[in-house]
């Protein structure tokens, strides 16, 4: 299975959580597992994510990923899991 | 499972921290591209390049995307060219320069290495024509960077070629006169210079190593900074811990994305260089660090001690990290290249004297200093053998890149722009080395060398 960690970061607003997880379902992507948390004033939403079936190129679904949070005033960034394993796991 | 905290630190590191993987440098061997026609050389020389290098920038840009890790210089050193050009019998050196710009420009890369030559113990031909030829190369090309080995431990200190280099700076300072003498700043030259090297200007792809490899550059200082900041006031030994932690986590970025370079390109991994990297932009760094340590400005008395500190505790956190570590591995201190050390010389808390004993301590040398224009090629040959003597004596790398800008004086400030800054123009002992420098010959290797 590949995993991708998806973070949003930024001011709460209504929907966020619905949005996000409309443009995964699109894009055939699984949610594995999420949490919300208000982490340094700010609203901070991380979800895990199995990207193994997803329809497009990680590009391209970073890209739109991207262009949802510009249009949300938020910061919503995808990484794939292995950057966090690598720094944090020996 | 990775913990909430863990992955907001990261992003924290990247987004606010300007965490990056500052170069993936593919090395490349000419080897094989020898000719004793330079029209064939060259068209060698482009065609294995662009062929091995196709898909360095794709490659590298598809990683830093899906790892969400930017990755900022994609680039590429050769096997020095004084090596490969010997056999030509109508070598004609500007056009092996122009064939490596041109075979940068066609693969994308910012910068490529390797228009060096290895002068530690003795010149041959090849060498001295190639390294007459450095400032035409550097003034009619962009990308291309030059570096030339004049000491070793194991060799001395080939001081004819000190001597020489000095007027290579100068005229190389002449013919950029237009651009802030920039052309200086692609010229390093190194003793005991190191064969995997991935940071530029130096870099090039020496006769010890493969056919291709990849070799990853990280960076940081300002993760670093942040760090040194959650423990103000606690001692040194604290200090040392926190930088040796961080320096693991940034190290396993450079481990990571080495890998899938690697990988993705079907190119064997050679190394990561663990270094701190600075860049002009605020946050970035390495002066900062020392003066998150206490040192009110950076050069003032402790910069030293602070620096050593730093510098080892790089290493020890890096070295498992990665299950290759090589390069330069340590602290840089490009003084056009990072904001602190450039406030730092305009304030005069930093002179040429004070880097000079930081050299002895940090990972390379006397790096991106501006000088006066009228600095005399002896002085600058002079610099250029003080450093050597730090290198070869500790049995380190150390390395001179200097900038005498045509037309300026000391106080005035010359913009580079990029990630190659702006330096303020510092002063040079007034007294000169002529005499010392036109005895020519070698400075024999110490006793350090006798190691058998």
């Amino acid at each position: 299975m590949e995993k991708a960690v998806l973070t949003v970061i930024g001011k709460d607003t209504k929907g966020i959580i619905a949005r996000v997880a409309m443009l995964l379902y699109e894009n055939n992507i699984n949610i594995l597992d999420i949490s919300q948390t208000i982490m340094q004033d700010m609203f901070t939403m991380i979800m895990l994510c199995d990207i193994t079936e997803c329809r497009v190129k990680f590009d391209a679904l970073a890209e739109n990923l991207d262009d949802l949070g510009e249009k949300l005033g938020l910061s919503v960034r995808i990484q794939h899991e292995d950057i966090f394993n690598s720094m944090h796991r020996i | 499972m990775i913990n909430n905290h863990e992955i907001i630190e990261t992003i924290k590191m990247i987004s606010e921290e300007n965490l990056d993987i500052r170069t993936i440098t593919m090395g490349i061997s000419l080897l094989d591209c020898v000719s004793d026609c330079c029209d064939t050389l060259c068209e060698k020389i482009y065609d294995k390049i662009t062929r091995y290098a196709k898909n360095l920038v794709s490659t590298g840009e598809n990683i830093e995307r899906e790892y969400g890790i930017p990755i900022i210089n994609k680039r590429i050193s050769v096997t020095p060219v004084s090596i490969i050009s010997h056999a030509c019998r109508d070598a004609d050196y500007i056009k092996i320069a122009r064939a490596l710009e041109r075979a940068a420009t066609q693969t994308g890369v910012n910068f490529i290495g390797g228009y060096s030559a290895l002068v530690h113990k003795g010149y041959t031909q090849g060498d001295k024509r190639l390294i007459e030829s450095i400032p035409q190369a550097l003034a009619q090309t962009e990308r291309v960077c030059s570096s030339v080995n004049i000491a070793s431990t194991k060799a001395g200190i080939n001081m004819d070629a000190a001597a020489q280099m000095g007027n290579v700076i100068k005229e190389t300072a002449y013919l950029t006169k237009d651009k802030n003498s920039i052309g200086c700043a692609k010229l390093v030259v190194f003793a005991n210079a190191v064969e995997d090297n991935p940071f530029m200007a130096g870099a090039f792809h020496g006769i010890g190593e493969g056919e291709c490899v990849i070799n990853v550059g990280v960076s940081g200082p300002g993760v670093v900074k942040s760090a040194l900041e959650s423990v103000r006031g606690m001692d040194f030994g604290t200090v040392a811990e926190t930088v040796k932690k961080t320096a693991f986590k940034i190290t396993r970025m450079g481990q990571l994305v080495a890998q899938e370079a690697s990988k993705r390109l079907g190119v064997p991994f050679g190394i990561v260089d663990l270094s701190l990297a600075p860049t002009p932009e605020i946050g970035d760094s390495v002066a900062y660090i020392l003066e998150e340590m206490g040192i009110e400005k950076c050069g003032a008395h402790g910069t030293t001690a602070a620096l050593a500190l730093l510098n080892d505790a790089v290493k020890k956190g890096g070295i498992m990290a990665s299950s290759y570590v090589g390069g330069l591995s340590g602290a840089f201190i490009p003084v056009s290249e990072d904001a602190g050390m450039i406030e730092a010389a305009m304030c005069e808390a930093l002179s040429i004297e004070k880097l000079e004993a930081m050299t002895c301590v940090c990972s390379v040398g006397l790096d991106m200093i501006a000088v006066p224009g009228d600095t005399k090629a002896a002085t600058l040959s002079a610099i250029i053998a003080d450093e050597a003597a730090i290198g070869v004596v500790n049995n380190k790398t150390t390395a001179v890149r200097i900038i005498p800008a045509y037309n300026h004086k000391a106080g005035d400030i010359i913009e580079f722009g990029g990630l190659l800054g702006r330096a303020p123009v510092m002063q040079v002992s007034k007294y000169g080395s002529d005499s010392f420098i036109s005895r020519g010959g070698r400075i024999p290797a110490p006793m350090q060398s006798l190691k058998n």
